[in-house]
């Protein structure tokens, strides 16, 4: 069923986290994806991330909008509340819910339709807000539900499994979230596990908006021969920036890698994203080199990976909104209701 | 010459040019009157423009309380030549012109008493700034009316300090506008008029606010802490409205920090998307919005139907359909909001008729959508919403507590065996509902709008689907019971004749009835305040043999639903429609009631 096995999901002996939780803890229900599907490698990649981040998995909101993507959030964190709403608006689902307690870890599982398309207004907005949330792009390039359409992050003349040619360029949502002042953005492979899950954990931890746009081929629709999101291409044509490895707070941060080699992003709570560059001399915290490698390497028919772009120090959009540290959705009556005595004054300056 | 006589009882007209400073003169100008004792009922009519176009604004004062509109103007302030022709159209026999006479006109008609006073003359004499010229003429035109009806001119001195406490610099060039206009007409308008504003007390226990200022408080009251809007006349100034009033009532001791979140969203899908968020999570957030926004979110508001999360929404409705008649007045949002969304969807409306109204209306919204976990519309419109109404004075009892409904909580669920998010327990068809984050192991599940079981679990069963659409009717039900009652203007039914009226036409319906009932024809009526219809809507309109139902929309949609959901014979029920875009008046009500049993087709009002 996924394309990264889940790991010791039968061996008698579980390995256990902070809080004596097996992988098995942080499971979903069954996926009803295809067999070998990449969002199904995502999920477990999830899974994996927030098991050794030791995360409680009631104080997570998972939540999407509508298409094989967003079907994802059945798949992990059983634990959790979920949100499957409606195509292509899980931002404003999100946002609203992360005004209303700021204190859960909002996980926002989208595809290439729901937040390419019908709800790219959504993201744009969403993203330019700062939401605190981790918004997972599982980015095939095709309507599987639908079955096989193009979508809009389909590149120029690449072709559908019927041969027909895609007409139109690609939308590249990491460029313009970058664009648009999202504060964390990297993109990877659904098969690159090694390179997904602390590129997870590290998002997770961010203040503010996190984008991963995860390429996640398509096995019944988007992954022939001709396809540029297929297995086969994007192994060929990956380009990954750096090799990361994420340190969480708390843990002295070691590093196996020559001086030189690695660059290391702080994050808000005191945990490193330390990268290896393997291949650009790179600067993750400068907007403009950001996006002129990720045009570069399109240019150069590469397709870019690792983390594209950090600000730790962004402000989120509850601190913008100056919202009280105590979660909207505890406040009480008492804290609420200014009362009668509030009443005369209002109703002596309408007379 | 025939001069129309009055006391504290007369329609007064203001014609200006938009965007010219006049909308705050002639509300001071009613303001004024309300002081003095008498009730008001001022109301603007605008262009959908910012600057150039004519704009109007009517006062009706009547000491009776009467505040619906009249027709027939007796004393017209034309201060914008554009529409002078139509402004002496509308001036009734022996009414008062007062013009702005530094150009002299000939109006052409015999049967008015024209008071002109050079403004722009006088103006341009006492101040230098080509903008104060401007602007201060119209309070001299609000000193002219303060001579002639003999008002207290010292009420609108206070209210000139009032106005610009702060920046004292304005008070004296604003009031020596006012003295400008008033010695005039001191001078040279003696006797001139008939029409007087003598001092009363028919404004105890009454203030001068809009529906939206009114709903946006109750919002505040009401415990919301998250409004996501997306601008739209004629509802904006309610979002604004809680927001103004949240800044005053809603910030946190010691931190300055917001106990609220107001966010103007980019659309209306993600106003209503946000507000279910909101709910979703156990905040109380509402978003406000017009027909149009309605439309954009129905897709939305039927996910909250399925998946059962309460939201507020104010649909504050204006002249349809498409983008219509945007700052003028209709109903005819009912059918779009009552069924919204495709499927089988019906929602619960509740419809106010004065602002007092929406403040109780609002707070009630919050409680409702809590306890019945789903979306509760409270449907104003644009008269009631953006005019100022003589109103009963905002009122809170502070041992109210909130409702929010069936809500488990971490103790409540370690006691629990199992948890069903859709299991009807108690048999009023609605199901309990946790918050995220509640509880480590229990409560947790996955909301969708797709067909779900009682276990909210994906299920393409049919059955299961329908038990679940039966379980939402029997909610629905439950609603019919809690929702706002119908008001009777008498307590017992005594006529075979009854009138069904609902929302803004209700200032209209009060004169209406005084009228029928100097003419002895005994009628009784109600005043519709929610949808879904509780059983003493059925029985009035069971007890009745001729029902007219009133209603400021073409397709009487209000009688729509009463026949769908009554399936009551549609003989009964005939339709009193108007549907121009100006607020509904009694006298046509009463015409058009009178028309129909004598059987003489009604004059057009």
């Amino acid at each position: 069923m996924t394309y990264i096995t889940k790991p010791i999901n039968h061996h008698p002996r579980l390995e256990t986290n902070k809080l004596g939780l097996t992988r098995r803890d942080y499971e979903g229900a069954v996926s009803t994806l295809c067999a070998g599907c990449g969002h199904d490698s995502i999920s477990a990649a999830i899974v994996e991330a927030c098991f050794q981040l030791s995360i409680e998995a009631y104080r997570v909101a998972k939540l999407s909008g509508i298409g094989c993507s967003s079907k994802a959030p059945a798949y992990f964190l059983n634990q959790s509340h979920g949100f499957n709403s409606v195509h292509g608006r899980m931002p404003s689902i999100a946002t609203g819910a992360a005004m209303a307690n700021h204190e859960l870890l909002y996980l926002g599982v989208s595809g290439d339709g729901d937040s390419a398309s019908i709800g790219i207004g959504q993201f744009i907005h969403c993203a330019r807000r700062q939401l605190n949330m981790t918004y997972f792009v599982e980015n095939n390039g095709t309507y599987g539900l639908t079955k096989g359409q193009f979508s809009a992050t389909n590149d120029l003349e690449s072709k559908s499994k019927y041969g027909d040619e895609n007409l139109f360029p690609a939308i590249d949502l990491p460029s313009m979230a970058i664009q648009l002042g999202a504060s964390f953005v990297a993109r990877s492979f659904s098969g690159d596990r090694d390179q997904l899950v602390p590129l997870i954990k590290a998002a997770m931890c961010h203040k503010g908006f996190s984008l991963l746009d995860i390429i996640s081929p398509c096995v019944t629709f988007n992954n022939h021969n001709t396809s540029t999101k297929s297995y086969d291409y994007i192994r060929e044509h990956n380009e990954a920036l750096s090799k990361p490895d994420f340190v969480p707070l708390g843990k002295e941060i070691t590093t196996s890698y020559e001086p030189g080699e690695s660059s290391e992003v702080s994050l808000h709570d005191g945990s490193t994203l330390s990268l290896t560059k393997l291949a650009l001399d790179y600067d993750p915290t400068d907007k403009i080199i950001a996006i002129k490698n990720i045009q570069e390497s399109q240019r150069d028919g590469k397709v870019l990976t690792g983390l594209l772009y950090a600000d730790p120090s962004a402000k989120d959009l509850k601190e913008i909104l100056n919202i009280t540290d105590q979660p909207l959705n505890t406040l009480t009556q008492e804290q609420l209701c200014p009362g009668k005595s509030a009443l005369k004054d209002i109703n002596d300056n309408l007379k | 010459m025939k001069k129309i006589e009055s006391v504290n009882d007369f329609v007064i007209k203001f014609a200006n040019v938009n965007g010219s400073g006049s909308a705050s003169a002639n509300q001071m100008f009613a303001k004024g009157v309300f002081r003095s004792g008498i009730p008001v009922s001022p109301k603007n009519i605008f262009p959908s423009n910012i600057q150039g176009l004519p704009t109007w604004f009517e006062v009706r004062v009547n000491e009776k309380g009467y505040l619906g509109r009249r027709e027939g103007i007796d004393i017209s302030v034309a201060m914008n030549p554009q529409s002078y022709g139509e402004d002496i159209k509308e001036l009734r026999s022996g009414g008062y012109l007062i013009y702005d006479s530094s150009w002299k006109r000939d109006f052409g008609r015999e049967d008015i008493n024209v008071l002109g006073i050079p403004l722009t003359e006088l103006c341009v004499n006492e101040f230098s700034n080509p903008k104060q010229r401007l602007l201060f003429k119209n309070l001299g035109y609000v000193g002219v009316l303060a001579s002639i009806l003999e008002m207290d001119k010292d009420i609108y001195i206070t209210l000139i300090n009032e106005q610009f406490k702060g920046k004292e610099k304005l008070i004296e060039p604003n009031v020596k506008a006012l003295e400008i206009g008033y010695s005039y007409a001191e001078e040279n308008f003696k006797g001139l008029c008939d029409i007087k504003v003598n001092k009363s007390d028919k404004t105890e226990g009454l203030i001068l606010t809009s529906g939206n200022d009114a709903a946006g408080l109750g919002c505040v009251y009401g415990g919301a802490t998250f409004c996501a809007w997306y601008p739209i006349t004629p509802s904006t100034s309610l979002a604004e409205s809680y927001s103004n009033y949240s800044e005053k009532l809603r910030i946190e001791i010691g931190t300055d920090k917001n106990k609220f979140a107001f966010i103007q969203a980019e659309d209306e899908l993600a106003a209503i998307g946000m507000t279910i968020g909101a709910n979703w999570n156990g905040a109380r957030g509402f978003t406000a919005t017009s027909g149009p926004g309605i439309s954009l979110m129905s897709e939305f508001i039927g996910l909250a139907y399925f998946a059962e999360v309460p939201s507020v929404i104010f649909d504050v409705q204006r002249g349809g359909p498409s983008t219509g008649m945007p700052t003028r007045t209709q109903q005819s949002d009912l059918l779009a909001c009552a069924y919204a969304s495709h499927g089988d969807t019906k929602h619960v409306l509740l419809i106010p008729s004065d602002p007092k109204e929406c403040f109780d209306f609002s707070i009630e919204a919050f409680d409702l959508a809590d306890r019945l976990q789903t979306p509760v519309m409270v449907l104003l419109d644009l008269d009631l919403g953006m005019n100022d109404w003589s109103t009963k004075e905002f009122d809170w009892d502070d041992s109210k507590e909130y409702d929010r409904g069936k809500v488990l909580s971490k103790e409540d669920l370690d006691g629990m065996e199992k948890f069903g998010r859709y299991l009807d327990v108690d048999g009023d068809g609605i199901p309990y509902r946790t918050y995220p984050g509640t509880h480590p192991d229990k409560g947790a599940y996955f909301t969708r709008g797709t067909s779900h079981d009682e276990y909210a679990r994906y299920t393409e069963d049919g059955d299961k689907n329908a038990e679940v659409l039966s379980r939402l009717l029997k909610k629905y039900q439950t609603a019919s019971e809690l929702v706002p009652k119908p008001v009777f203007n008498q307590e017992e039914s005594t006529s075979s004749i009854g009138i069904i009226y609902f929302g803004s036409t209700d200032c209209s319906m009060q004169e209406t009835l005084d009228q029928l009932d100097e003419e002895n024809l005994n009628v009784d009526a109600m005043r519709l305040r929610a949808f879904p219809f509780n059983l003493e809507v059925w029985e009035f309109i069971e007890d009745h043999d001729l029902l007219f139902i009133v209603e400021q929309n073409r397709d009487g949609q209000m009688r729509t639903l009463i026949m769908a959901e009554g399936g009551i014979i549609p003989d009964k029920l005939v339709s009193i429609l108007c549907f121009d875009g100006q607020p509904i008046t009694a006298s046509y009500i009463k015409n058009k009631i009178n028309a129909h049993l004598s059987g003489v087709p009604a004059k057009i009002a």
